[in-house]
C-alpha cells in the first residue's frame, strides 16, 4: 500500500535526513521525500497498520530533524 | 514572506544593528563578550538549540552542528564580530533559500494552475456550482465562456473554440461542437458548452496530469542521488579534517620546539568548518530539476522524474515508431487494385471485417465505404496480431491483411506496385485484390529530425509494421538514418534490444510511440516517450516522458530543456564544489578569513539557488 503525506521541512539535507530515517522505519517498504512539493510517499509492507508505523516514522524524523513535521 | 520568515528577518535585522553598534563600542574584556552575546543568541539560539539536540540524538554532524562550533569557537577566540557575522550570514543565506524554494514552487504551482475549482450542474433554478469530485460519469455540465472544462466527456450541445494551451503549449485554439470528446483542463474561450462526462474527475486528464508533475520529482537522477551520498560521508569528513587543521599543526610544533599558536591554527579550522557547509549543492540541484520539470509542463511535456529528463539529455539513438508519430496515421484508401469483383463491395466486406479493430487501416476503410456499416452482418472476427482478421460477413468467410496473413491462410497475394500500405482481401479462400491505403508524414517531421541531429543524436531509426516500399519512402523523405519495416510488435522489442546492445553504456536510447500497442518498447528503451497523449491513459502510464500533442519538434523541446537543466545541474555542481575547495584550501594554510568563509558558504548558496531557478525557463533555440 502507498500513501501520501504533507510535510513541513526547512531545508534540502534536512528532508534527504527524514527520508532516511524513515525508511529505516520497521512496517516501511520504500519512503521517498519529495522536498520541492512537501511531500513524502511511504509505501508499507504487506499487512502493516499505516498509523501506527507513520507514528514510528514522525518520531524517528524527529530525531534526526527537529524541526519537521508530518501531517497524518 | 510567511510568519518564520518575517520572525527570522527581524532577529536578523536586530541582532545586526547591535553587532555594529557594539563593534564601535570601547568596551573591553568579559563586558565585551557579555556584550555580543545578545546579538549572537539573538540570531543564532535556535542553531545551538538543533546543534545540541543533534548531539543528543546522535546525529552530531549536521550544519547547525559545524555553525554552532565554528561561532562559539569564534566567540572564545575573541573573535567576536565574526562569531556573531557567522551566525548572522548564515541566518540570512538560509532565510533567501527558504524564501527563493517557497517563491519557486508557488511559481511552478502557477504554471501548473489548471485544477478546476468546481462544475457547474443544471440545477432545478438555474446552474449549481458542485465539487468536481461529486460529480458522477454520464452527468450533463455546463461550462461557461472563460472556464474551464473540469472533467472529461462528450460535447452534447453547443459550439465553442478551447484554449488547450495549459495542457500542450500550443496557442492555436481548437473547434469543438456536438459529438466531439473533450478533455479537462482545457479553457471554454467562446460560446456555451453542455458536456456529458464520460469520466470520473479522478480518472479525467487534469488530475492524471497534475498527479504526474506532483510526484515526478519523487523518481530521483543520479545526480541528485550523488548529492545525497556524497552529503552522507562529506560532513564527518570535514570536521575530523577541521579537528585534525586545530590539533596536529601545533602539535608538529611543539613537537619541532617552537611556539605550538593554538590561536591561530583553531581560527583557521574554524574557517574550513564555515566553509565546507553543504547547502549549496543539497538546496540547488533539486531545485534545479524540479524548476526543469515545471517548465518543461509549462511547454507541454511531461517528465515523469528527473532520472528521465537526465536520461533525456544523454539520448544519442532515437528510435521512431512511424505510423502516428512520424506521420499523421490517418489513412486514406488511394486505390483498389486486381479486384475480381466490385470494387465498392470489396471495400464494403473488407470494412466489415475490420469494423471491431479501432487500428488506423479499419477506419480508413470504414470512411471509404462512404455507406454505413451495419455491424449485424459481420460474426466471428478473429484478429491475427501483425497479420490481420479474419470475419464471416454475409456468410463468406473474409480474409483482410498483409501479404503474410494470405501465405497463412495459402493463398497467392498479388504484389502491388504503388507506395502505401497494401490490404489483400480473400473471400471464401479466393484472393479478390487489394486496396491501397497510403499515409502522409507530419508537416513537422523531417524539420523535428534536422533538429535532432543538429542537436547532437548520433542515429534516427524508424520501425514500422508497414511494408518495406512505404517505410523506405517515408524514410528517405523524412531523412531518418536506418528503418526497419514489416514488424511485428515483438520484433520492435528486438530492434531496440540490438540497437541497446550497440551504444556505449553513457549514450541512452529513446523510443518515441503514440503509445498504442507500444507499451512494451516504451518500457524497454531508455527513455520511452509517447506523444499525442492528450486523452490516452495507456500511454501516459506507459511512457516516461509525455508530449501532450503529436508534434515531433516537441521532441526537441523536450531534449533542449534536458539539456539546458542538466548543464545547470552540472555547472552548480562543479561552481559550488570547486569555489569551495579553493577556500578549503585558503583557509587551511591561513590565506582565506573568516569573511571569506562566509562568502564561500552563504554566497555560493544564493548563486547556486539563482542559477537553479534558470531552469523555469524553456530554451527555444
Amino acid at each position: 500500500m502507498k500513501k501520501t503525506y504533507k510535510i513541513d521541512v526547512d531545508c534540502a539535507n534536512c528532508a534527504n535526513k527524514m527520508e532516511e530515517a524513515a525508511n529505516r522505519t520497521p512496517g516501511v517498504a520504500k519512503a521517498v521525500v519529495n522536498f520541492m512539493t512537501l511531500k513524502m510517499v511511504v509505501e508499507f509492507e504487506e499487512g502493516q497498520n499505516p498509523k501506527a508505523v507513520m507514528a514510528q516514522v514522525l518520531k524517528n524524523c524527529k530525531k534526526v530533524e527537529d524541526d519537521c513535521e508530518i501531517f497524518l | 514572506m510567511n510568519k518564520k520568515q518575517k520572525r527570522m528577518l527581524v532577529r536578523i535585522l536586530v541582532s545586526g544593528a547591535l553587532m555594529i553598534v557594539l563593534s564601535l563600542l570601547p568596551v573591553a574584556g568579559i563586558l565585551r563578550f557579555v556584550l555580543f552575546l545578545i546579538p549572537y543568541l539573538i540570531v543564532g539560539y535556535d542553531i545551538l538549540r538543533k546543534a545540541w539536540k543533534g548531539i543528543l540524538n546522535r546525529q552530531v554532524f549536521d550544519e547547525n552542528f559545524l555553525m554552532a562550533v565554528a561561532t562559539v569557537g569564534a566567540m572564545a577566540l575573541g573573535e567576536y564580530t565574526e562569531g556573531v557575522a557567522v551566525m548572522l550570514f548564515y541566518q540570512i543565506g538560509e532565510l533567501f533559500q527558504s524564501y527563493a524554494v517557497g517563491r519557486s514552487r508557488r511559481n511552478i504551482s502557477q504554471l501548473m494552475d489548471i485544477r478546476p475549482d468546481y462544475a457547474n450542474i443544471q440545477g432545478e433554478d438555474g446552474l449549481e456550482q458542485v465539487d468536481p469530485d461529486e460529480v458522477e460519469p454520464g452527468t450533463v455540465i455546463v461550462v461557461l465562456t472563460g472556464e474551464k472544462i473540469p472533467i472529461d466527456g462528450v460535447v452534447v450541445e453547443g459550439q465553442a473554440s478551447l484554449n488547450t494551451s495549459a495542457l500542450t503549449g500550443e496557442s492555436l485554439p481548437r473547434e469543438v461542437s456536438a459529438g466531439d470528446e473533450v478533455i479537462s483542463g482545457c479553457i471554454n474561450m467562446t460560446g456555451v458548452l453542455k458536456i456529458r462526462t464520460t469520466r470520473a474527475f479522478g480518472e479525467s486528464t487534469v488530475s492524471k496530469i497534475l498527479e504526474l508533475v506532483e510526484n515526478s520529482s519523487s523518481r530521483k537522477s543520479r545526480s541528485e542521488q550523488f548529492i545525497s551520498r556524497f552529503a552522507h560521508y562529506y560532513t564527518p569528513i570535514v570536521c575530523y579534517s577541521a579537528l585534525a587543521l586545530a590539533i596536529l599543526p601545533p602539535l608538529a610544533l611543539l613537537l619541532l620546539g617552537q611556539g605550538p599558536d593554538w590561536g591561530t591554527w583553531v581560527y583557521r579550522a574554524l574557517t574550513f568548518l564555515v566553509i565546507s557547509c553543504p547547502c549549496a549543492l543539497v538546496i540547488s540541484i533539486p531545485l534545479s530539476f524540479f524548476a526543469g520539470i515545471g517548465g518543461a509542463s509549462r511547454a507541454g511535456v511531461l517528465v515523469k522524474g528527473s532520472n528521465y529528463l537526465e536520461a533525456m539529455s544523454q539520448v544519442r539513438y532515437i528510435v521512431f515508431d512511424k505510423t502516428g508519430t512520424l506521420t499523421k496515421g490517418v489513412f486514406q484508401v488511394v486505390g483498389v487494385h486486381h479486384s475480381q469483383m466490385e470494387e465498392q463491395l470489396l471495400l464494403e466486406y473488407a470494412a466489415l471485417a475490420e469494423s471491431f479493430s479501432s487500428h488506423p487501416i479499419s477506419r480508413s476503410l470504414k470512411e471509404a465505404c462512404k455507406t454505413p456499416l451495419d455491424a449485424s452482418r459481420v460474426s466471428q472476427v478473429e484478429e491475427i496480431g501483425g497479420h490481420g482478421v479474419t470475419a464471416l460477413v454475409d456468410g463468406h468467410t473474409v480474409a483482410v491483411g498483409n501479404a503474410r496473413l494470405m501465405e497463412r491462410l495459402g493463398i497467392q497475394p498479388v504484389d502491388c506496385h504503388s507506395v502505401g500500405t497494401v490490404v489483400h482481401v480473400a473471400v471464401d479462400g479466393v484472393y479478390q485484390g487489394h486496396i491501397l491505403i497510403s499515409d502522409v508524414p507530419k508537416p513537422t517531421s523531417a524539420q523535428a529530425i534536422r533538429e535532432l541531429k543538429r542537436s547532437g543524436v548520433r542515429k534516427t531509426v524508424m520501425l514500422t509494421g508497414d511494408a518495406a516500399p512505404v517505410a523506405n519512402q517515408v524514410a528517405r523523405e523524412l531523412g531518418v538514418d536506418e528503418v526497419y519495416s514489416q514488424l511485428l510488435p515483438a520484433n520492435k522489442v528486438e530492434q531496440v534490444e540490438r540497437l541497446l546492445t550497440q551504444k556505449d553504456g553513457r549514450e541512452k536510447l529513446a523510443f518515441v510511440g503514440d503509445g498504442i500497442n507500444d507499451a512494451p518498447v516504451l518500457a524497454r528503451a531508455d527513455v520511452g516517450v509517447a506523444m499525442g497523449a492528450l486523452g490516452s491513459d495507456a500511454a501516459i502510464e506507459a511512457a516516461d516522458i509525455v508530449l501532450m500533442d503529436d508534434d515531433p519538434m516537441k521532441l526537441v523541446t523536450a531534449i533542449r530543456i534536458s539539456r539546458k537543466c542538466m548543464g545547470i545541474v552540472t555547472g552548480n555542481i562543479v561552481f559550488a564544489l570547486a569555489v569551495k575547495l579553493v577556500c578549503l584550501l585558503l583557509g587551511a594554510i591561513g590565506v582565506a578569513n573568516m569573511w571569506v568563509a562566509i562568502f564561500a558558504d552563504v554566497g555560493v548558496m544564493v548563486l547556486a539557488v539563482l542559477n537553479a531557478i534558470r531552469a523555469l525557463r524553456v530554451p527555444t533555440k
